[in-house]
C-alpha cells in the first residue's frame, strides 16, 4: 500500500505529464492545419505532372528506345527501397506502420533472392530498420534541419536516385509513405516510381484524341521531364507524410490526455480513500482508548 | 467571340498563378520563344531560363523561370516549374547570388555544351534582370 505522500506525488507527476500531451497536441493540432493546406497547395503541380507524362508516354509507339525511367531496364534484379519516416517520435504507430509495410516488401524481396538496396530518409526510419537491415541501407538522409519541407530537400533526394539509376545500381526503384487520408487513419503506401506504373491510369482512353506538338521531340521531353517527376513523387510522398505525422501525433497525444486523466481520477480515488482510511483508524484508536477508560 | 484563354503556373509548393482573362502569352521554350494566343494546337514544350511574359486586358506580366515544363491543351496553358519569381518583387541580392552561382558553374571544364549554352543563356537574363 503506497503512502499518502507516495500517493501525492504521483498525482503531481501524471498531471504534469498530462500538460505536455495536452501542449503536444495543441501544437500538432496547429502544424497539422499547415501540413495539410501544404499538401493540398502541392497536388496540383504533381498532377498536372502526371498528366503531361501520361500523354507523352501515350505518344511513344518506339516503346524500345524508350527512355528507360519509363519503361525500366527490363530486369527486376535489384530493387531500391525508399523509405521516408518523420524526424521525430511520439507519433503513435506513424513510423511503425511504414517500417512494417517497408519489412513485408523487404521479406519478399530476399526470399525471391533478388538484391535489396535501402535509403532511408528521416532518422526514426533509419533508426528502427538499422537494427535488422543495416547491411542493405546504402544510404540515410535527414531534413532535420530544415523547418518546412520544400521541394529543394525532395529534389536531392530525387538527384540521389537517378545518379543511382544512371551507374545501374538498380532496376526497380519504389517508395514508402504514409498517405493522408483524414486526422485519424493514415495509410501506410507503397509506391513504384521506376519504371512507372502506367496500366492504373488506363481507364481514360481518352487522352488519345489529343494530338500534341511536340518541341522537341518526345524522347528529350521525357528524358528532360522525368527525373522532375521522381523529385516531384517524392516532394509528394514528403508532403502527405508531414500531414500525416501531425495527425497521427495529433491523435496519439490526445489519447495520452484523456489515458493520464483518467489515471488521476484513479489516483485521486485511491488517495482520498486511504486518507479516509487513516482517519478512521485514528478515530477508532481514540474511542477504544477512551473506552478502556 | 473573346480571344482569351486561362493560364495556370504552377511550383511544387503551390499554385503561383491561375488567370482566366489573358490574350497572349510569351514562353521562353528550349527551342525558341513562343508566342501563345487562343486556340493554339495542342504543344508540350520545355523551358530554358528566361522570361514569361503575360498579357491580360488589364495588365501585363513579367516573371524569371529557370526550367519547367509547358503543356498548352483546351485553351489552358499549364507552365509548371520549380523556380520562378515574379519580376516585380526580384531580390537584387537573389539575382546577383545566382549570377555567380551560374558562373562559377560555367568556369567548371566538365560541363557538356548543353549545359554550358543553358547556363550562357541564364546568366545572360540574369543580367538583364539586374540592370533594369
Amino acid at each position: 500500500m503506497p503512502s499518502l505522500d507516495d500517493l501525492r506525488k504521483r498525482i503531481t507527476s501524471v498531471k504534469s505529464t498530462q500538460k505536455i500531451t495536452k501542449a503536444m497536441k495543441m501544437v500538432a493540432a496547429a502544424k497539422l492545419r499547415k501540413a495539410q493546406e501544404n499538401a493540398e497547395k502541392g497536388r496540383p503541380y504533381s498532377e498536372k505532372m502526371n498528366n503531361v507524362i501520361l500523354n507523352l508516354s501515350k505518344s511513344i509507339t518506339d516503346k524500345e528506345n524508350a527512355p528507360k525511367l519509363l519503361v525500366g531496364t527490363g530486369e527486376e534484379k535489384v530493387h531500391l527501397c525508399i523509405v521516408l519516416t518523420a524526424d521525430r517520435g511520439l507519433c503513435g504507430g506513424f513510423n511503425t506502420n511504414i517500417i512494417k509495410k517497408a519489412k513485408s516488401y523487404f521479406e519478399k524481396i530476399i526470399s525471391e533472392n533478388k538484391t535489396l538496396k535501402i535509403i532511408t530518409v528521416g532518422s526514426k526510419g533509419y533508426d528502427q530498420l538499422k537494427r535488422q537491415y543495416k547491411s542493405y541501407i546504402v544510404e540515410n538522409i535527414s531534413f532535420k534541419e530544415s523547418k518546412n519541407i520544400n521541394y529543394f530537400d525532395a529534389d536531392k533526394v530525387g538527384k540521389i536516385i537517378i545518379e543511382k539509376f544512371e551507374k545501374n545500381e538498380f532496376d526497380i526503384c519504389a517508395i514508402f509513405y504514409n498517405k493522408f487520408k483524414n486526422v485519424i487513419t493514415q495509410i501506410p503506401q507503397e509506391q513504384q516510381i521506376v519504371p512507372l506504373n502506367e496500366d492504373k491510369d488506363d481507364k481514360d482512353g481518352s487522352g488519345n484524341d489529343n494530338d500534341y506538338e511536340f518541341e522537341p521531340d518526345e524522347d528529350e521531353i521525357l528524358s528532360n521531364l522525368l527525373p522532375k517527376n521522381i523529385s516531384t513523387q517524392i516532394f509528394k510522398a514528403m508532403l502527405e507524410n508531414s500531414a500525416s505525422e501531425q495527425g497521427s501525433r495529433m491523435t496519439a497525444m490526445d489519447n495520452a490526455t484523456r489515458n493520464a486523466g483518467e489515471l488521476v481520477d484513479r489516483l485521486t480515488i485511491e488517495y482520498n480513500r486511504s486518507r479516509q482510511a487513516a482517519i478512521t483508524k485514528e478515530l477508532i484508536e481514540i474511542i477504544s482508548g477512551a473506552e478502556s477508560l | 467571340m473573346s480571344n482569351l484563354f486561362n493560364i495556370d503556373i504552377v511550383n511544387p509548393e503551390q499554385s503561383f498563378l491561375s488567370k482566366d482573362n489573358v490574350f497572349e502569352v510569351v514562353i521562353p521554350a528550349v527551342e525558341g520563344e513562343i508566342g501563345i494566343l487562343k486556340d493554339h494546337i495542342p504543344i508540350i514544350s520545355f523551358l530554358k531560363p528566361g522570361i514569361i511574359r503575360v498579357f491580360s486586358e488589364s495588365e501585363e506580366q513579367s516573371f524569371y523561370v529557370e526550367d519547367g515544363i509547358v503543356e498548352f491543351k483546351d485553351n489552358t496553358l499549364s507552365v509548371l516549374t520549380s523556380s520562378i519569381f515574379d519580376l516585380k518583387d526580384a531580390d537584387k541580392n537573389f539575382v546577383s547570388e545566382s549570377i555567380s552561382s551560374a558562373e562559377a558553374e560555367l568556369s567548371k571544364d566538365n560541363i557538356d555544351d548543353q549545359k554550358r549554352f543553358l547556363l550562357n543563356h541564364k546568366v545572360e537574363v540574369l543580367k538583364s534582370i539586374s540592370i533594369n
